[in-house]
């Protein structure tokens, strides 16, 4: 019999933060396409003599991010060293986090979260052939941007979940305000530790005895094509009875495959060690309570409020709160609408929602009030007046005294009926809405 | 405590970075056994239920606001300290080895 | 002219008139230039700035008190331990990695000493990477000894005692990360304050071990050291270790503990004596002394050489030749010492038995030495076993060389603060002194205690020549 093979799939999401100023050090943390080794200065360029101190909207951020991913938060917390040597790396090691995170544990869209931490991000590389020789170049403009770390349990098992879970992460992370998580832009970076399991590993609840580790993921696009390649290599390995190593691979987009990058044999040894220049952080349940309050409503709360409070659909209400900008756009112009119209004004906001989503009309407006006005213009040309809705409901009741008997001895089936013949005479311009109301105060006249 | 071989010290040598020659390498060898074994000593000492001191300054919570300030060094402070760069980057000979971790 | 010894004859030869503030820069780089190749004290002289600097004061009309009080180191010459960043002005660190370069900013002690109206008179001969008791490990050879150039000036801030002993500066500045600013002002007649860890700025300062390193003055009075000590302390945004602190003396009555570990064996007769002598001084002037146990200093050594070489490893990991300075190859033999045994002390295997046992052996120590305030103000103390030794005494054997810190070590190690005292000379002629160890922020006491000592000994600053 084949042995069915499982993914196993664990995640580590890298997420720059959106600071005004690096984790350690003043300069600008925008770094995006500025000029090489323009926002710099003595500590994150690492010169002699230089120390870290620490950006206090950085430790917050992490702190309630871990608060929405359902961690626990460390009353007490340190940063560490950790050393590796690579050019774009300039004091030799990251200050980072070892044993003691600010976050450990959680439970986010239905996956085990291990920890969240924070470290500073390193200098960029770019690679370039000046003068016919093979150079590479770096940039310190990114060194010391704060860069949080979220690492999961293998609780993912296929691709498509973990794209959803990443959209999921970076919806939040946008929610909270704390960075833009742009995979494109490189301010949300992944790993994948990938293995696979047999049918004994699963029943037994065991994790395979080796991972291979998918680095420098930057785009969703790029993960599906690189685990996809990669599970495939491991299927097809472990069928032919190979054994898989322990080791880090990367993705070659043009061979569309993965290759081997370092061994176990070669493993990093990181020498961590606490970092003596920062004090530790202390925290109490009060400020951590504190911390809680100053957590915005989240996505998932705002999609149960936009269904309850404002009778939208799954669909719609998922759409809106998908992105924030928009999710406030909705209602702004609601609220807008409803100070022009007065409360359980005909215009409904699955009206509004129906004009963003299906017809595109946020993006033509990009002030809600643009919005409203235009469906101002909308409903008086559209739809047909009241003194016509009104003719029309008039002859329909008149026509149709059966359904209207039928509908008064309690058959309330028989209002659609109605609205539709209603609708029929209108040449479907009738507002829905005018037109049940006016049929309902005609029938029980 | 394990006695410290040749093999630690080229490997210890190639963590820190450092290219020993031979010579070196026979030279530090017995100097760093020396040292080790008498740091060892410690091993003697009983630190049950000791928490390990890694600073002594006491403080906690020392963090700054989230501000902008003028870096002391432009662009030009940044590279003076070396003539390998280009278009405003450091330079360094191509780096083949895909970066190890980050 | 004849230079005067502390800050205070310096301020009342300005304010009569005796000199002005170019004659004693004139005065100093005369003697630097006449004796430096000699003894290997400066390895740079900053010339040009410290006349700019020295002209300010003699556009002013008058000097009076009040200005004094407002720039308390005004017309005061000062060199640096060349591991003190001066923007503009080469920064060695001792070390051939860095034999050419300038950095571009200074450190907090730097600016805080020159806004208090210091002149600037160059960078002081150090080992390398403030590596060494004996001043040896320098890449630019080693300063000798002004009171016997056959011997060592003590280390690894050689150049600034020094510098002092050979009245080439008023004051210096030294960084003590296990004895570095107490040693050369031992074995060169002078007062040194190793400040409390987190009373004074390391910013600036080339790191050698994080959790160890401090920056004091050295002078040739406890008021010198005192003052400018004042000017350099308190938060400055850039070392988050650093706290304001009141600084408070807290019994009127001061009482010194004798710790017995530390007059044990392998301790020089002479040193001993000193002690003995200064001990019964101060008993005539009131200070109660009682014996006090401090078991576990005897691993303080120990403790030191995992902590210290682990943190070294780490902090010259960013000298990697890309963004400034040569590359690692350019390391001394010290250093790279130093880097493998703090690689190999934390890498994968060893960090449990070496580092995280070292950091729990410190907590012992710690709380030993903590108690033991509870009953006393301060501890007295040898900087040294011995005198000044011969220059190529120790230098193929490290662990002997080590060894010389093995009481200095306890100060670093808790965090607090000491002062080391001159005493007198040795048969040899050869500096003696020792050391007054209080808890953390008790430098008013430890300063307090100095005083009453040189002025019953009726202590007279000297230089060697």
């Amino acid at each position: 019999m084949k042995n069915t093979l499982i993914p196993i799939i664990g995640l580590e999401v890298h997420i720059e933060l959106a600071t005004k100023t690096k984790l350690f050090c003043t300069c600008s943390a925008d770094h995006f396409s500025k000029k090489p080794n323009t926002q710099v200065c003595p500590i994150c360029m690492g010169l002699p003599g230089a120390l870290p101190y620490t950006n206090y909207e950085a430790v917050i951020s992490t702190i309630k991010f871990g608060l929405a991913m359902g961690s626990t938060i460390n009353l007490f917390s340190k940063f560490d060293r950790k050393h590796y040597f690579y050019p774009d790396l300039p004091k030799s090691y990251q200050i980072s986090q070892y044993d003691l995170p600010f976050c450990v544990g959680g439970n986010f869209a239905g996956k085990r979260i291990r920890r969240v931490h924070l470290e500073e991000d390193t200098g960029k590389l770019v690679h370039e052939t000046i003068d016919g020789v093979k150079s590479s170049l770096i940039d310190f403009n990114r060194s010391s941007v704060p860069l949080m770390e979220m690492v999961t349990e293998p609780d993912f098992h296929d691709i498509e979940s973990i794209i959803s879970f990443l959209k999921d992460v970076q919806l939040i992370v946008r929610y909270l305000g704390i960075s833009n998580a742009d995979m494109e832009k490189g301010s949300m970076r992944l790993e994948a530790n990938i293995s696979l399991a047999n049918s004994e590993q699963v029943i037994a609840n065991k994790l395979p005895n080796y991972r291979v580790e998918l680095k420098n993921i930057n785009s969703f696009k790029f993960l599906e094509k690189a685990a996809s390649v990669e599970i495939k290599r491991q299927t097809e390995a472990l069928e032919k009875g190979e054994e898989l190593v322990q080791e880090t691979r990367g993705y070659n987009e043009v061979k569309q495959s993965t290759f081997s990058q370092r061994s176990k044999a070669d493993a990093h040894d990181y020498r961590y060690f606490p970092e003596a220049d920062l004090p530790p952080i202390e925290l109490s349940e009060l400020i951590i309570k504190n911390l809680q309050l100053t957590i915005p409503e989240l996505p998932e709360q705002k999609r149960v409020r936009f269904e309850k409070e404002y009778e939208l659909s799954k669909d719609f209400a998922n759409i809106l709160v998908s992105d924030l900008d928009r999710a406030n756009y909705f209602e702004e112009a609601l609220r807008q609408a409803q100070s022009k119209f007065g409360q359980g004004a005909t215009l409904s906001a699955r009206t509004i929602a129906d004009l963003m989503i299906n017809r595109k009309l946020d993006q033509e407006f990009p002030e809600p009030a643009g919005l409203v006005k235009k469906i101002i213009e909308l409903t008086s040309v559209a739809y047909s007046s009241n003194e016509e809705v009104e003719n029309a409901v008039k002859s329909v009741l008149i026509e149709n005294e059966k359904a209207v008997s039928d509908y008064q001895t309690g058959n309330g089936n028989v209002i659609g009926f109605l609205i539709g013949m209603t609708q029929k005479k209108l040449q479907g311009k009738g507002n829905p809405q005018i037109v049940r109301e006016k049929l309902l105060e005609g029938i029980q006249k | 405590m394990a006695k410290l071989s040749k093999a630690d010290v080229t490997h210890v040598a190639r963590l820190a970075k450092l290219d020993l020659t031979d010579t070196e390498i026979n030279k530090f060898l017995p100097q760093l056994s020396q040292i080790l074994e008498h740091v060892g000593e410690l091993g003697k000492v009983d630190t049950t239920d000791l928490t390990p001191t890694s600073q002594t300054a006491g403080l906690t919570n020392v963090l700054r606001e989230d501000e902008v300030k003028p870096s002391s060094i432009d662009q030009n402070g940044a590279l003076s300290g070396t003539n390998k760069t280009h278009n405003g980057y450091f330079k360094v000979d191509a780096i083949l080895t895909e970066r190890s971790d980050k | 002219m004849k230079i005067p010894l502390t800050i205070k004859e310096t301020q009342d030869g300005l304010i009569k008139k005796e000199f002005s503030a170019v004659q004693l820069v004139d005065a100093y780089l005369e003697r630097i230039k006449k004796y430096n190749e000699e003894y290997n004290i400066f390895l740079t002289t900053s010339d040009e700035i410290a006349y700019s600097k020295a002209k300010k004061f003699n556009d002013l009309d008058q000097y009076t008190e009040e200005f004094f009080k407002e720039n308390p180191l005004a017309g005061v010459v000062v060199g640096y331990k060349d591991i003190f960043l001066t923007k503009g002005i080469r920064t060695t660190a001792g070390s051939k990695v860095l034999e050419s370069y300038i950095p571009p900013y200074s450190a907090t002690s730097v600016s805080r000493i020159e806004n208090a109206g210091a002149i600037p008179i160059g960078k002081l001969n150090c080992d390398a990477w403030a590596h060494g008791s004996s001043g040896e490990n320098s890449d630019f050879g080693p300063t000798k000894n002004p009171w016997n150039k056959e011997y060592v000036p003590g280390g690894s801030s050689s150049g600034s005692g020094a510098a002092l002993a050979a009245n080439m500066s008023l004051i210096t500045t030294g960084t003590d990360t296990c004895g570095s600013i107490r040693l050369p002002a031992n074995y060169c007649f002078s007062v040194a304050i190793k400040p409390t860890y987190g009373a004074v700025s390391r910013y600036g300062v080339i790191a050698m071990a994080s959790s160890l390193d401090t920056v004091g003055p050295i002078g040739r009075t406890v008021e010198d050291v005192e003052t400018v000590f004042n000017v350099i302390k308190g938060e400055d945004g850039y070392d988050g270790t650093v706290v304001n602190s009141k600084f408070e003396i807290r019994n009127s009555k001061l009482r010194v503990g004798i710790p017995k570990e530390f007059f044990t064996e392998g301790i020089d007769p002479e040193v001993e004596k000193t002690i003995t002598l200064g001990i019964e001084v101060l008993k005539k002037e009131g200070i109660e002394f009682k014996e006090v146990a401090l078991p576990s200093t005897k691993y303080a050594i120990d403790v030191y050489y995992v902590i210290q070489p682990a943190e070294v490893s780490s902090n010259l990991g960013r000298f990697d030749g890309i963004r400034y300075g040569n590359g690692r190859d350019s390391f001394g033999d010290e250093a790279k010492r130093r880097i493998m045994l703090g690689t190999y002390v934390l890498s994968a295997g060893y960090y449990d038995a070496y580092y995280l046992k070292a950091m729990k052996v410190r907590s012992k120590i710690i709380s030993e030495v903590d108690k033991v305030f509870d009953e006393v103000d301060a501890l007295i103390a040898p900087v040294a076993p011995t005198p000044p030794f011969k220059l190529g005494d120790k230098v193929s054997d490290p662990l002997t060389m080590y060894l010389t810190d093995v009481y200095a070590a306890t100060a670093n190690l808790c965090g607090i603060p000491s002062l080391a005292l001159p005493s007198g000379f040795s048969k040899q002629g050869l500096p003696l002194g020792f050391q007054l160890m209080g808890s953390r922020f008790s430098e008013p006491a430890l300063f307090e205690l100095g005083k009453l000592y040189h002025k019953a000994i009726d202590y007279v600053p000297k230089v060697a020549f």
